[in-house]
């Protein structure tokens, strides 16, 4: 019994490790792409270290909330942002247009800014989720 | 004794001190102005360039692709807008009409255009005749080739000089060590056109072989301010540059303003572009900005409206958010006010027939100032 159930066990130990792997590499090949978009459309306002310009354009890096509001945040990408919202305790009232971003670029981005400048997310942004979010 | 030695000579090296720092890039707050702000037209989104109409009334852009009619008091929207590539900075941008309008009825739009083969878009410049509430005779007159997907540095603004001329910037559209400094490619450039399009037969560059005639001057970034200077009649623009190194400058035909062989910028990251910021051939802007205030829209002020104020030239502020007034001694910049301190991302200034200024404002709307007595 013990030798028939341990190379099942085992099999699915690397199978694990290969997919963990493989998302890893996935998760790095979308920030890559991410950071591309990043620097032609996002750099302008939230700067190359993620901390905006405090009551402009609010900071990426370290921000409670895009840690807190992920669906909020992808909406504000794909359809634009306008309004008051408060970051990091700072309110801020101002207009970010939509980019234009098809769902791919726009899940690239948010994998990119979820996890720079100290910004972790153990949860990787894909295209259908961003499909998924509506107006 | 030795102490007011010490005052006096302490004294002096401050003043020389003060006086060592370019009096250029402060910018100062103002208490009182001669204007009061007044929201002329409400709930608009990013109100991207504005234009006259001889019946008092106005047409606005907004850059996600409609064509506001205000006239009365009243919105109406324009049917018959170009499709726009509304990506990062592109979409409809700027509006114009023709100097001999009430005759002739031409306005002039550009706009990000996805128009040829290539995926992506680049700018355009269109013409129309407005028939009741659409736009119709419409014809393109121009589009920079080739597209690309970058979101960045579309220009454009577009305004005619006095002799009939119309001039279209366009920005290096995010490709900065390919396009500004060729003039066989479109991008970072400033265009003269007659006003059927056509090119004017004087162009800087007709005799050039593989040259796109229509360049007028190069090396530019990102012009999203053109106006006409009211005595000179010469054409000036203003530019974003990369971070710091915004510029002023008087467009001359065939000239090259540099970029991004000279700049008085750095790249957004803190690292250099270049350590140069003159070269033989190469003009110099008539000021620059130190930090960046990102301008957009330029007007001069020509008339007495508000006291103190002709002559000097306006000017948006998309980052700062305010509208800057830059006070002229010829082509000199002698000094700098904040005026509409914290009102939002100015897009930009104009000023109407009427002699008022109009600003427009992205989250806002249109502003007019209003004279105080």
């Amino acid at each position: 019994m013990v030798r028939r159930v341990f190379p099942l066990i085992f099999l699915f130990f690397c199978i694990g490790t290969v997919s963990i792997f493989s998302q890893e590499a996935d998760l790095e090949e979308s920030m890559l792409r991410g950071e591309m978009i990043y620097m032609d459309f996002c750099v302008t306002c939230h700067l190359e270290d993620g901390k905006g310009v405090t009551n402009t354009f609010p900071p990426l890096a370290q921000s409670d909330y895009l840690k807190n509001n992920r669906e909020a945040s992808i909406r504000g990408i794909k359809y634009g942002q306008q309004g008051e919202m408060v970051v990091n305790g700072v309110t801020y009232n101002n207009v970010m247009a939509p980019m234009g971003l098809d769902d791919a670029e726009i899940a690239d981005v948010m994998n990119y800014i979820l996890n720079s400048w100290g910004n972790w997310s153990n949860h990787f942004v894909t295209t259908d989720e961003v499909a998924g979010v509506e107006k | 004794m030795k102490n007011s030695v010490f005052l006096i000579f302490s004294s002096l090296i401050f003043f020389y001190s003060s006086c060592a720092q370019d009096p250029e890039n402060q910018v100062d707050d103002v208490t009182n102005t001669p204007f009061q702000a007044e929201l002329l037209i409400d709930e608009m989104q990013i109100p991207w360039g504005m234009t006259f109409l001889p019946d008092g009334s106005m047409l606005v852009t907004e850059k996600s692709g409609e064509i506001i009619h205000f006239k009365n008091g009243t919105k109406t929207q324009i049917e018959g807008v170009p499709k726009v590539y509304a990506r990062g900075q592109g979409g409809l941008l700027d509006i114009e009409v023709h100097p001999n309008y009430s005759e002739n009825g031409w306005i002039y739009i550009s706009y990000a255009s996805e128009e040829g083969d290539e995926k992506g878009g680049n700018t355009a410049l269109m013409r129309a005749k407005l028939q009741g509430n659409s736009l119709v005779d419409s014809e393109v007159l121009y589009k920079a080739t080739p597209n690309t997907t970058k979101g960045q540095h579309f220009g454009s603004r577009i305004v005619f000089d006095n002799e009939g001329y119309l001039f279209l910037s366009i920005g290096e559209r995010g490709d900065r060590d390919t396009n500004p400094q060729d003039i066989t490619r479109d991008g970072g450039k400033i265009y003269r056109f007659n006003a059927d399009g056509s090119i004017p037969k004087d162009n800087p560059f007709v005799n050039e072989s593989g040259a796109k005639t229509a360049i007028y001057s190069y090396g530019h970034r990102n012009p999203q301010g053109l106006a006409k200077h009211p005595e000179t009649g010469e054409i000036w623009d203003n530019e974003h540059g990369p971070r710091g190194g915004d510029e002023i400058n008087i467009v001359k035909p065939g000239a090259n303003y540099g970029w991004p062989v000279i700049t008085y910028g750095i790249n957004y990251s803190g690292t250099p572009i270049t350590d140069e910021t003159e070269k033989e051939g190469m003009e110099q802007p008539i000021h620059y900005w130190l930090p960046s205030i990102a301008p957009s829209g330029m007007a001069f002020v020509s008339t007495d409206t508000y006291k103190g104020y002709k002559g000097s030239v306006l000017v948006g502020s998309l980052k700062f958010q305010y509208l800057e007034r830059l006070v002229l001694n010829g082509n000199k910049v002698t000094k700098r006010e904040k005026l509409m301190p914290e009102i939002g991302r100015v897009r930009d200034v104009k000023e109407g027939p009427d002699g008022h200024i109009y600003v427009a404002v992205e989250g806002k709307g249109i502003y007019k100032l209003v004279p105080k007595n």
